[in-house]
């Protein structure tokens, strides 16, 4: 056996073309004779549109069409497919490819332009003209449901897009017997993606078969190909999805939009490739968001300070439509109970319209913001009792030898919840010895100096590697190459490198030889998309499966061929050998050459053609994996300024494949999550006009204010998979703004501030010390 | 429609020139005129730093700039930054080393910034390192294996002197 790759830190095999300019992003793509596309969006946050007026627009020089819906007929004015059709949202309303008769936020498609060059396309979109009716917008999503509140969709019974529950136990009994019950409200409010790459879309007619293809810097290219096909009314044959080096994704690029189906209706209308990548002000109106939720809550605790039960209620902010399902919020439910081994949980959550921008998945979908309930619960608990926060935490974890633990909540198919593995006590530990024993007194050192710096923890656990499956196929070419297809797409997370690790060991060749090809519905026939912190289990586990056949075939082929027998062959250095005879051996390439096939020559016996297998792992049920993150801070308390000097996490997402990309997803995912709890928070005034539309007025976190992010690993394998891997794409973000927002609360304990929000702006904690005083 | 202007420029060491409309950015005229697609647009306000080049010698951001200011300048891009027998740049070797780049969107300009800064400041410290890249938001990495790397390069380079 050579080198073995699984395991090991090494570093990309995508990287020499992305560091030396070769990446081929949505932008990059060369369509001879391309036209450009600018889309004009609705100014209004709710409007009922009442005419257009394209004349000038339609002779402006370099334009060569101007549509509306009405251009399209039905195709242009109905509603699009859904992505994930679920039977308890109780008002499925989804954008149409351009909005026909009335816009639900700022920023709905209404007309598209098509020019010569974007910039005569943009100066001909100023020249549309649109009457609209201004109606009433639903901007606070606290009062959506009130019976004074407008609707926000014309004619529809109320505001409400799906009520859902989650509950076990006995709750009403432990709350009325329980030590201890306290009640709190949260509020967790609005962020974008802010992937560097914006949105784009690109498509073009094969004049000879009429076949659509379509480029879409999405995470999900099946997807797409699955819901454009079926909006257009065509075979799912006919198009075909190509999702190129994809700049970022983190949850939003997964949602299918109105531009992914209204560049294919301009496409089969003018029969010329169209291209339009989404600008940056573009990317604050019409990419999703997420976060805006408010939550009353209770806990109940034991005379010890352990948890026993959580209730409560939760308003979340769906906005105005819904091309996602109810991913986001179904995820803040499913969160509970955390990593505690509560008796009973009952949570309500009433998802709800805005005249806003949808609320989809951002890394972590629903998860942080449960995570920054239960975390910050259990530090009321901790305060109450006078407790170490810590404390608090080995009380009420699910124990080791309780897994696989049944939570009580049940899975997305009405299965039980079961945690299948984990050390929640341990990975607690290895932080806090990581962080050292010695911060109370350095805390109190530094407030007799007037500084008040502060400690906080968050642990959380995060379901990942979401069914059903991510294939592969793994095929030898006679070249002695190996070839990886698959439906996973990648946004830079580095599966190419992670797969071809999996596959390296098993097929015993070098990294080199293998090349991965994803993100092509034309590569791959199904796929799912990169969400939910799934790749590795699923598209892993298939690759894994796939090349463990493709060994046992290449040893059963050759046995044939150096008339041995298979117990006496191993698969070493890319060649099947016989076993303690050197001279003995076939490479794999030979096997295919084969293997693939000669006129005149039959197979063999049992023989099927091809060195290659396809897999499609079949996910079951999640995996979870877990952690706990300690921050310190120091916060000015004249400015308000925060100041992150330390950061620690502890990670346990089953066997790491290759240490060095898992770092790096928990450090972007940990920064994320500080965004989260300092900077980032997309505004908007009561007319629903966004006020946060450049990188002045939203602040993303940037080199200066982040901290060096310390990592230990433990590796519970997950019993679930072949490779006993788990997700490891958001459990970065998760605890993050939960953690940071302890550690200032902490800080800020001789002025009694109490945070229940984030994010937290320097002007907000002056305002709480203030008030405090 | 606008006239157009005549640029001509040097990029990467070789004369490139093309017909402009006034209004074309350095950015838009070096990706979709001369088909040098490494330089990524990624927000158009000069903010996130992706469409920083070298504009004689100095890091510029090239979505603020008219492709016509450009006359007669002397350009690199990130397509110019390895050796012409393609050897990477200490700092691109580096950045791959340390893993400091995930989507790759950010990194032309996360490269052409401190490929700058490290040639004025070859013993920058890490606080002046996250400083000089301020200007350049990546949302995948957290930074923290950008500036390993361009510490690599310091130290590498002090080892060198």
């Amino acid at each position: 056996m050579g080198v073995r790759y699984f395991g090991q830190a090494i570093r990309r095999v995508e990287d020499p073309k992305l560091i030396t300019g070769r990446g081929r992003y949505l932008d990059d793509i060369r369509l001879p004779g391309a036209l450009h596309a600018v889309f004009v969006r609705s100014p209004h946050a709710h409007a009922r549109i009442k005419a257009f007026r394209l004349d000038a627009a339609r002779k402006a020089a370099g334009v060569t069409a101007v549509f509306t819906a009405a251009d399209f007929g039905e195709l242009g004015r109905k509603a699009m497919p859904h992505m994930v059709p679920v039977a308890v949202v109780k008002q499925p309303i989804n954008y149409q490819p351009l909005a026909h008769d009335e816009v639900c936020h700022v920023g709905v498609p209404v007309a598209m332009v098509i020019g010569d060059s974007r910039a005569a396309a943009e100066d001909a979109a100023a020249l549309v003209e649109v009457d609209y009716e201004v109606l009433p917008a639903v901007t606070d999503w606290r009062h959506a449901l009130h019976a004074e509140t407008p609707r926000v969709h014309i004619g529809t019974p109320n505001n409400l897009v799906a009520a859902m529950r989650g509950q076990f136990g006995e709750v009403d009994r432990i709350f009325a017997t329980a030590k201890h019950v306290f009640h709190e409200h949260f509020e967790t409010h609005r962020g974008g993606c802010h992937s560097m790459e914006t949105r784009g879309v690109a498509a073009s007619i094969d004049p000879n078969t009429g076949d659509l293809t379509l480029w879409s810097s999405t995470q999900a290219p099946h997807m797409v190909r699955r819901l454009v096909a079926d909006h257009l009314g065509v075979t799912e044959r006919s198009v075909r999805v190509i999702a190129p080096d994809v700049g970022g994704g983190f949850g939003p690029k997964c949602s299918l939009y109105p531009e992914e189906v209204a560049i294919p209706l301009a496409v089969q209308m003018l029969q010329r490739p169209v291209k339009w990548v989404e600008d940056r002000h573009e990317h604050f109106l019409s990419t999703t968001q997420q976060r805006d939720q408010s939550w009353d809550v209770e806990v109940a605790a034991d005379a010890d300070g352990r948890l026993l039960a959580v209730r409560g209620r939760c308003v979340h902010d769906n906005g105005a439509y819904v091309p996602y399902g109810l991913v986001a919020a179904v995820t803040s439910l499913s969160a509970f109970p955390g990593p505690y081994a509560l008796q009973a949980v009952d949570i309500a959550i009433d998802v709800v319209f805005t005249n806003l921008l949808p609320n989809t998945p951002v890394r972590g979908a629903g998860r942080p913001t449960t995570c920054f309930v239960l975390e910050r619960l259990a530090d009321r608990v901790a305060r109450e009792l006078k407790l170490d926060p810590a404390e608090v935490r080995r009380r009420s974890f699910v124990r080791k030898e309780q897994f696989p633990y049944q939570t009580g909540m049940k899975a997305r198919d009405g299965s039980p919840v079961t945690y299948d593995s984990g050390d929640y006590h341990a990975c607690l530990e290895a932080v806090l010895d990581m962080a050292g024993d010695d911060f109370a007194a350095r805390q109190a050192a530094a407030r007799k100096e007037g500084r008040y710096i502060g400690r906080g923890i968050a642990s959380y656990i995060e379901d990942t590697g979401l069914a059903p499956f991510e294939g592969a196929t793994v095929r030898v070419e006679p070249s002695g190459r190996i070839v990886i297809q698959t439906g996973a797409a990648s946004q830079g997370q580095g599966h190419a490198t992670m797969l071809a690790q999996v596959c390296a060991d098993i097929l015993s060749v070098p990294l080199d030889r293998i090349v991965i090809e994803a993100g092509d519905t034309g590569a791959f026939p199904l796929g799912i998309g990169a969400i939910a912190s799934r790749t590795a289990v699923t598209a892993g586990s298939s690759v894994h499966q796939a090349a463990v056949e493709v060994r046992a075939k290449a040893i059963k082929v050759a046995s044939e061929m150096l008339e041995a027998a298979e117990h006496d062959l191993v698969l070493e250095d890319g060649a099947v050998r016989v076993a303690g005879a050197p001279g003995l051996s076939v490479p794999l390439g030979d096997i295919a050459f084969k293997l693939n096939g000669m006129s005149g020559i039959p197979m063999g016996q049992g023989i099927s053609p091809g060195l290659e297998s396809t897999a499609y792992f079949n996910v079951t049920a999640a995996t979870f994996a877990n952690g706990t993150h300690l921050a310190e801070v120091e916060v000015d308390a004249d400015t308000g300024r925060v100041t992150i000097t330390r950061y620690v996490v502890g990670h346990d997402c089953g066997k790491l494949i290759n240490p060095l990309l898992v770092d790096g997803q928990v450090r972007g995912g940990v920064v994320h999550g500080i965004g989260n709890a300092l900077f980032e928070r997309m505004l908007y005034n009561d007319l629903g006009e966004p006020l946060t539309t450049n990188y002045a007025d939203y602040l993303l976190p940037t080199a200066p204010e982040v901290p060096r992010i310390e990592i230990v690993h433990l590796e519970s394998p997950s019993p679930r998979n072949p490779i006993g891997v788990k997700g490891a794409g958001e459990g970065g973000t998760i605890p993050a703004a939960a953690c940071v927002i302890a550690a200032i609360e902490d800080a800020l304990t001789p002025f009694g501030v109490r945070i229940t929000q984030h994010p937290v702006s320097p002007q907000m904690l002056r305002g709480l010390i203030r008030d405090a005083l | 429609m606008a006239a157009t202007e005549h640029v001509r420029c040097s990029v990467n060491g070789t004369v490139r020139e093309a017909d402009v409309e006034p209004r074309r950015h350095l950015a838009d005229f070096l990706r979709h005129d001369l088909g040098l697609t490494g330089t990524h647009v990624g927000c158009e306000h000069g903010v996130c730093g992706a469409c920083t080049v070298m504009l004689d010698g100095v890091p510029v951001r090239s979505c603020l700039m008219f492709a016509g200011q450009a006359d007669g300048a002397e350009i690199v891009t990130i397509e110019g930054l390895a050796g012409e027998d393609g050897v990477l740049h200490p700092l691109q070797e580096a950045l791959w080393n340390r893993h400091g780049l995930q989507c790759g969107f950010c990194t032309p300009g996360v490269l052409m910034t401190l490929v700058a800064f490290l040639r004025d400041q070859p013993d920058a410290s890490e606080h002046d390192i996250r400083d000089a890249i301020s200007g350049n938001i990546c949302r995948c990495t957290g930074y923290e294996n950008i500036v390993d790397a361009a510490l690599d390069v310091v130290r590498a380079s002090r080892e060198t002197a």
